[in-house]
């Protein structure tokens, strides 16, 4: 590794805690009614979902073994599952990982 | 000081029958196999876990140490996956501010933004008097990292026990529930178009710019749901 393993936490953390005490510091003059605020909720929500797709389609790590189909399958199914256990998180939560264990194993 | 009621009453809010603390405890089990398989100690793996607490950054750190990337490249590569974090605190503090609570509540709460604690406390928060919505979110996000504290202990611990498969099933739970999350709480006009058009604009602006991608599909996707959500009010 050409960087060392603590050094490399440190500047993990301060990049990431960066934006969040930026958040803090500039959210302090934002009322929760204002336009503004309605805007960055807006962000909020867009860049989350755009990091999910993201996450599912173009993926790092372990999960770019899995083919594409499998991984759509997969969170497709869990949406499904979703939405017939009346918006349980927990149901979809445990199948997405099963199916995607037993897709990736047997189909 | 904190208030213990409300304290308590966050760090007990993942203890809920659809608790985050699942899903999260199994990705921070992935994480902590990955550190390990890195070369990392334990000490190193929860000191990781504890300090930078968001998935994607230590992910990012994860491939860029693997391909021996410099640190200032970490540095940047971990800033703009992680650069997700302003808008969301910009999207919760102001929920949170009481001239009566310390500046410092604020400052050192930050840390826990992250969006299992976020989407916790947005479906929660107009149940807490404002007042004491801080040392509920300190509640909140300290549960959270306790739970990643310990998916990273199992994962790190158990790593040798994880197959290929378990840790695919594991990798794919935080997407399919963050997803799960965010349709729940699509409940007006903007937030389900900013929802939808985050999901369409991140993989296609990813094609163009892979550094950009989330930034500019948020920013392009919630701009436009803002307006048309505005538009159909007015």
């Amino acid at each position: 590794m050409s960087a060392n393993i603590v050094y490399a936490i440190l500047v993990t953390s301060l990049a990431t805690f960066l934006s969040r005490f930026l958040g803090a510091i500039t959210s302090q003059g934002i009322k929760e009614t204002s336009k503004l605020f309605k805007w960055f909720n807006c962000l909020a929500y867009a860049t989350l979902a755009a990091l999910i797709a993201r996450t599912i389609i173009f993926p790092a790590g372990i999960l770019m073994d899995a083919s594409y189909s499998s991984r759509l399958s997969v969170v497709l199914l869990s949406v499904f599952v979703f939405f017939i256990s009346k918006k349980n998180f927990v149901y979809p939560t445990i199948f997405s990982a099963i199916c995607m264990a037993v897709i990736n194993n047997y189909i | 000081m904190i208030s213990k009621k409300y304290y308590f009453q966050g760090y007990r809010s993942i203890l809920t029958y659809d608790s985050p603390a699942i899903a999260l405890t199994c990705c921070f089990i992935a994480i902590g196999a990955l550190f390990k398989n890195l070369g990392f100690n334990i000490q190193e793996s929860i000191f990781s876990t504890v300090l930078t607490y968001a998935l994607p950054g230590s992910l990012v750190m994860a491939e860029s140490m693997l391909i021996g990337a410099s640190l200032l490249n970490i540095f940047l590569a971990v800033w703009f996956v992680n650069a997700r974090l302003y808008p969301m605190a910009v999207s919760l503090f102001p929920l949170m501010m009481h001239k009566s609570q310390p500046k410092w509540k604020y400052y050192f709460s930050c840390h826990f933004i992250a969006v299992s604690a976020w989407l916790i406390m947005k479906s929660n928060y107009k149940k807490i008097p404002k007042e004491y919505r801080i040392d509920y979110w300190i509640g909140i996000g300290s549960a959270t990292v306790s739970v990643s504290v310990i998916g990273t202990f199992i994962g790190f611990s158990f790593s040798e026990y994880l197959n290929k498969d378990m840790m695919m099933g594991l990798a794919i739970l935080n997407p399919v529930y963050f997803l799960c999350m965010m349709v729940g709480a699509a409940k007006t006009i903007q937030i389900t178009l900013s929802v939808v058009l985050g999901l369409i604009l991140g993989p296609i602006i990813y094609l163009l710019s892979p550094e950009w991608s989330i930034l500019l599909a948020g920013i392009i996707g919630g701009t436009v749901a803002y307006l048309l959500g505005e538009y159909n009010v007015s």
